[in-house]
């Protein structure tokens, strides 16, 4: 159908952030192509390890998900997300095929191992979501193809892992926000990643943050070493919601803070979790 | 943009009246509840996915109605401020919005008490946190958020059992 409709045809998940650009005029779709009514594209099922989720799933769906409460940073996420209205709609598929440079789903999943099914008239095709995300606004999608589920790898025991996004209110984007996912053996972190939200073009995966962490003991010398990198990891832009450099402080007291509720999350601790309103 | 779009039929109930329409595919849903149905109550604030002011429910759940195309509520069951009230008895939510002040200049007043009402169809003994998230994407430019929280407090007491 899309390929039948050309170039200016777009498809419609959730409309939570397609239809507030089409009425700013960013977006001008000759035709859009609901989604919504197609049966069997929202659910989220447990199979060989992984989760996989249908890409119409609603974020509220997720956040009441038992499956999600049992990968913490999958909740943290889901029910953050904006504002219970938004949540009733907004969809994983449709905010990952969106690409949002602050979008809330690909800095949490770049984090855990996960990768995009896509689907077209030639079959369908695996991507790592980090092959997915290209840039702003820009996946591997062809034109003529969906995101027909997303796979996300279950962590492994004695990991845990945080989600906190920083905003002025529940309705609009993060300022800024940090996902982190660690691997604890006693008080060694034997595995990390963190991935920064808000202050680049995609989800940033802050590499030298997490190289400070694996191997070594969570205190405050390997803190201080992970937030320095994770501030350092960060090209922000100034803009109405903050200063560049701002923001860069902002993101690394958000990865102190996210490392933190992780570590105790990976020792088996019950820390609730919710973004932070300025 | 072409002259004329053609029209598609949409079948919807709306607080428990079904209605038979043919709209513009691009007409909101908000639109179609104020401008096709004449239930004005739902507001539009913003229009840009913020304030809550247009909040209904579609199949029970709680959405920005400036938010949603009306062709998409095809099927569904909607329910607007209009349809809380019933045999000229305000809805409890209704009565605890009067009994706590929880209204100033009334704008976000029909969102608010949607918002209530899905939070309460859901949770019936909500904490303090439950109340503060369920309105987190209602704004009231009044400010008066104290007596909002504590009319969803009465409304969950007058609710109780019920």
């Amino acid at each position: 159908m899309l390929s039948q409709l050309g170039d200016d045809a777009k498809l419609l998940a959730g409309g939570q952030s397609l239809i507030p650009l089409m009425k700013l005029r960013f977006a001008n779709p000759t035709h859009l192509v609901d989604l919504n009514f197609i049966a069997g594209t929202s659910f989220i099922k447990e199979a060989d390890g992984s989760l996989r989720f249908g890409p119409l799933t609603r974020h509220a769906e997720i956040e009441n998900s038992a499956f999600a409460a049992k990968i913490p940073i999958l909740h943290d996420c889901a029910a953050g997300i904006a504002d219970v209205q938004v949540r009733n709609r907004g969809t994983i598929g449709g905010s990952l095929a969106e690409a949002d440079p602050s979008g809330d789903w690909a800095v949490v999943l770049s984090t855990l191992s996960t990768q995009i099914r896509c689907w077209g008239k030639n079959g369908e095709r695996t991507v790592d979501l980090q092959d997915f995300v290209k840039d702003a606004y820009t996946t591997d999608l062809a034109h003529d193809e969906l995101v027909s589920e997303v796979v996300v790898k279950v962590p492994a025991k004695g990991s845990g892992g945080a989600y906190l996004a920083f905003k002025r209110a529940a309705p609009v984007y993060p300022t800024a926000s940090a996902a982190v996912q660690l691997t604890m053996d006693g008080n060694i972190c034997t595995d990390a990643t963190i991935a920064l939200g808000c202050v680049g073009l995609t989800a940033i995966r802050a590499k030298e943050s997490e190289a400070a962490l694996r191997g070594q003991p969570i205190g405050e010398k390997t803190l201080a070493a992970a937030t320095d990198a994770a501030r350092a990891a960060a090209d922000p832009q100034s803009d109405m919601r903050g200063s560049a450099e701002y923001k860069r402080t902002l993101v690394s007291a958000l990865v102190r803070r996210a490392i933190d509720i992780a570590t105790r999350r990976a020792r088996g601790e019950r820390v609730e979790v919710s973004h932070i309103y300025a | 943009m072409p002259e004329s779009i053609a029209k598609v039929a949409v079948q919807v109930t709306v607080n428990g009246k079904s209605h038979s329409l043919n709209l513009e595919p691009r007409m909101l849903l908000v639109e179609m509840l104020r401008e096709e149905l004449d239930l004005t109550g739902t507001h539009v604030g913003c229009d840009t996915t913020y304030c809550g002011a247009c909040t209904v429910l579609l199949n029970g759940a709680a959405v920005k109605s400036c938010t949603m195309f009306a062709v998409q509520a095809d099927g569904a069951e909607i329910t607007t401020v209009e349809g809380l009230e019933k045999d000229g008895q305000l809805h409890p939510i209704q009565k605890a919005f009067g009994d706590a002040y929880g209204l100033q200049c009334g704008y976000c007043t029909p969102g608010l008490m949607l918002s209530t009402l899905q939070l309460l169809s859901k949770n019936q003994q909500p904490n303090e946190k439950d109340i503060r998230k369920a309105i987190a994407g209602n704004t009231c430019r009044c400010t008066g958020y104290q007596n909002i929280l504590k009319a969803m407090r009465f409304a969950a007491e007058n609710m109780k059992g019920a």
